[in-house]
């Protein structure tokens, strides 16, 4: 394909992702409102933080009675692979300090997947920084709309507070493609399914990342059987 | 949510999205802590799903938002996009709490 060709494809792509996007913000609007949280601080999470998996992690285990503690270390503990991301990214997201600084909060899931798939680093770049834009735009308007929405809808009745849990499977899903993955995801849910009762609120969540050292375990186990 | 955690999550957040580009450059990371970096969303996405889905207020519960999540799971399963996961567990829950 040449340049052009790939190009008109990340457009596509980064419209299809922002239609996403602009869906699952209205949903996490909503449940900061529901939470309680003020529209200010539901924007700040959106555009600050900007990472949807920590934010909705963050929010969450204060919608289920966590401390603020809890809270971050789950949004911490979620965000940690942007980590990796950057250093992934690093190479292609060169040019002046300004231009780094304000690239590196558009390091997210997305903008990632898109510039990785693209076959030269100049595309890759464009394809950064579109996908990024594309994805950071409706994830705001989203947020507000889904906040300012949420007194006038009956989010019981419309089923709405079930979005969150449907958007955590939607994220996970495609994390699941290999075995030490499945493992951690199995021990996770196991661990916070069985310190619930006998803890406080949003620890068990935070205590999952156990999962990730077994499915390490489980890695390092099938590697050293697969040797010769 | 107070703002202290707002603000501690953005720059915590923010720091680890802008080591790579900004501090770093083209160097690596240890294969070890990209690993680990790999496997804690499964982890944690996986525990929150299960909190959120079969417990309420403490203990373990099933009640019609179960429903609409396990159908999410089941599209999930078949490889349905980020939209129709959703929607399934918006649509079952909703179907759920008319009947029940």
């Amino acid at each position: 394909m040449r340049s052009s060709q790939h190009d008109a494809a990340v457009v596509r792509q980064a419209l299809a992702i922002a239609v996403v996007a602009g869906a699952f913000a209205l949903s996490f609007g909503v449940l900061c409102s529901e939470t309680g949280l003020s529209l200010p601080m539901t924007v700040a999470l959106s555009t600050l933080v900007f990472a949807g998996s920590a934010q909705l992690a963050a929010v969450g285990v204060i919608a289920d009675g966590g401390t603020g503690a809890a809270a971050l270390v789950a949004g911490l503990l979620l965000g940690a692979r942007n980590l990796a991301f950057g250093v992934a990214l690093a190479p292609m997201l060169g040019g002046r300090l300004g231009r780094r600084l304000l690239a590196s909060q558009l390091v997210i899931d997305e903008s990632v997947a898109v510039a990785t798939a693209q076959p030269d680093p100049a595309t890759a770049r464009r394809a950064f920084w579109l996908t990024g834009v594309a994805v950071f735009l409706p994830w705001n308007a989203g947020t507000v709309t889904g906040w300012l929405l949420t007194d006038a809808i009956d989010v019981a009745a419309t089923g709405l507070d079930a979005a969150i849990p449907g958007a955590f499977v939607a994220l996970l899903a495609p994390r699941l493609t290999h075995a030490p993955a499945r493992v951690a995801a199995l021990v996770g849910a196991g661990v916070a399914l069985a310190l619930t009762p006998v803890m406080p609120a949003g620890v068990p969540v935070v205590l999952a990342a156990t999962g990730a050292a077994v499915g390490l375990w489980w890695q390092a186990r099938t590697a050293r059987a697969a040797a010769p | 949510m107070t703002w202290a955690t707002v603000l501690l999550l953005a720059a915590g957040t923010y720091a680890m999205k802008a080591a790579g580009p900004v501090v770093l450059g083209g160097r690596a990371l240890p294969p070890l802590v990209t690993r680990v970096a790999d496997l804690l969303p499964a982890a944690l996405l996986a525990a929150l799903v299960a909190v959120q889905t079969l417990t309420a207020d403490g203990v373990w519960s099933l009640d019609t938002r179960a429903a609409g999540v396990g159908a999410a799971i089941l599209v999930a399963w078949r490889r349905g996009s980020f939209l129709m996961i959703v929607a399934t567990a918006v649509a079952v829950t909703a179907a759920a709490r008319l009947v029940a």
